[in-house]
């Protein structure tokens, strides 16, 4: 498509997309840094990444304030006004992504703390999984590619089953020895910030839909068993 | 572009849900010039439909057909059908000074007569003879007035001329004007390019107060304009009557790249 004739809208809005890229990449390179903390126990690389998280909170007010701006002085229709709305969910999407992604090193700090547990290998398995799943989400925003991002939201299902299976492991462990519940627990939580991220980066595969096609995905997504609550899936998933 | 393209969105109603105005395969000649191509396109009743497009695009040339006011257009030629209520308004039997009362008009420009406020809106009424006597008239003037937003800013001086007015408060005097003849239809084209915000708004409020009682079609160069106003809005490009559909779709996911194109200012 030709680009607009007023072409400091056009730039207005690459700019807002470049905001956008730059805010997943920054989440991205947090979450790959926490689980790296834990892998290696480096607390160091922990408070680095607790810290990092304040930089994507400015990026998020960043885009708010462009895009409220650009929509009181652009008065975007069609394509423009999809692209606009859908930057503000995603910012909002990538924002939760690098809490998750604080917290997970947050508990890594604890974690450090304490003799490492067995199942502390199955992290980072999932942690490469949702790596990818979030970096494939973010090159399918900027390609504005729909299957490619459907492809994110269809895989999500292999994080769940992972975060599952991680969860009986960590219940075995508690049972054998008292002394690992604590370590256990933090384990539980990291793996349910991780499964979130999962979550958020579908929630960024369907606004990319909606910014292409201006609809929304009408299968449900699969869902893996979701770790404790079997028959109450989804809990609080969008 | 090809001659016969097919029109996205939903130009037609649905069946059983009536359309008030029917024009199908309408095509309008300027001399040797083509102005319009195969237009089919519904308006239905008691909403508010806008035309939109570039200059030149045809959207004034058909709103003009819909009262045969392209009838006095020198070597204007029109073709396929277009009916209110069923009924060809191109039939000869029609007359057409009583198609235009059915089917009243406002324009860009604010035109009211050199009369006064009462003689601008009692003109139309009288020479249709809708009044039996100077009490009804009153009544239809008063009606008028009062529904055009306009009778508590000029109760007190009926009697001026019409002129005299502010832009805005000339415009409404036109609907006014327009509302009399207890029309069925009201065209505008373009009503409030001459206008500043506020009296703009006020026209925006009145004619969907009025969509209750009438049928309105309204060409408009602002986007912004038919997104606030219309129910319906039609894309016309070249001649071609390109998309029509909801409003909302039209200003959210239009499906014709034209559409997309002028609406989000990607034309060159």
């Amino acid at each position: 498509m030709v680009g607009h004739t007023v072409r400091s809208f056009e730039e207005e809005l690459n700019q807002l997309t470049n905001i956008i890229v730059r805010m997943g990449g920054l989440a991205e390179a947090q979450l790959a840094g926490a689980i790296q903390a834990i892998v290696r126990r480096d607390s160091d690389l922990a408070a680095r990444m607790i810290a990092g998280d304040a930089r994507i909170d400015e990026m998020e007010q960043e885009v708010h304030a462009f895009t409220v701006r650009l929509l009181a002085l652009r008065q975007p229709f069609a394509d423009d006004l999809r692209a606009i709305v859908g930057a503000l969910k995603i910012s909002a999407e990538l924002e939760r992504i690098g809490d998750y992604a604080a917290n997970v090193a947050k508990r890594a700090l604890v974690l450090n703390q304490a003799p490492p547990v067995k199942p502390v290998a199955g992290i980072p398995q999932m942690g490469r999984l949702v790596q990818e799943i979030v970096n494939d989400v973010l090159d399918a925003y900027v390609e504005r590619d729909v299957e490619k991002a459907m492809a994110v939201w269809r895989r999500d299902k292999e994080v769940d089953e992972l975060h599952t299976s991680l969860f009986r492991d960590l219940v075995s462990v508690m049972m054998e020895d008292p002394r690992n519940i604590t370590p256990s627990t933090h384990l539980m939580f990291i793996a349910k910030s991780i499964e979130r991220i999962g979550d958020h980066a579908t929630n960024v595969a369907e606004t990319i839909q909606f910014v292409v096609k201006g609809t929304s995905p009408t299968e449900r997504r699969p869902k893996g068993r979701d770790s404790a609550f079997d028959g109450e899936q989804g809990d609080d998933k969008a | 572009m090809a001659d016969t393209q097919t029109t996205a969105g939903t130009p037609l109603v649905a069946q059983g849900d009536a359309a008030k105005i029917e024009a199908r395969d309408c095509n309008v000649f300027y001399g040797e010039k083509q102005a319009l191509r195969n237009i089919a396109l519904d308006i239905k009743a008691n909403e508010v439909t806008s035309f939109i497009g570039p200059s030149g695009c045809g959207k004034s040339t058909f709103l003009r057909c819909l009262n045969r006011m392209n009838d006095i257009i020198d070597g204007c030629r029109v073709s396929g059908s277009i009916t209110l209520d069923g009924e060809d308004i191109y039939h000869r039997r029609i007359d057409v000074v009583q198609l235009r009362a059915r089917i009243g008009m406002v324009f860009q420009k604010p035109n009211p007569f050199p009369k006064s406020i009462y003689e601008n809106v009692a003109y139309g009424p009288r020479i249709h003879g809708l009044a039996r006597n100077k009490t009804d008239l009153d009544e239809i003037v008063h009606t008028s007035l009062e529904r055009a937003g306009l009778l508590g800013e000029v109760k007190d001086r009926m009697d001026q001329p019409g002129t005299g007015l502010s832009g805005g408060q000339q415009q409404r005097l036109c609907i006014a004007r327009a509302i009399a003849v207890n029309p069925e239809v009201i065209l505008m084209d373009e009503p409030c390019s001459a206008l500043d915000p506020i009296a703009t708004a006020k026209i925006e409020e009145l004619i969907d107060e009025l969509r209750e009682n009438y049928t309105i079609v309204i060409v408009t160069h602002s986007m912004q304009q038919a997104a606030r106003v219309s129910q319906r809005t039609a894309f016309f490009h070249l001649g071609n009557l390109v998309e029509c559909n909801d409003t909302e779709q039209i200003f959210t996911n239009p499906q014709h790249k034209l559409t997309q194109g002028y609406i989000t200012g990607r034309f060159g």
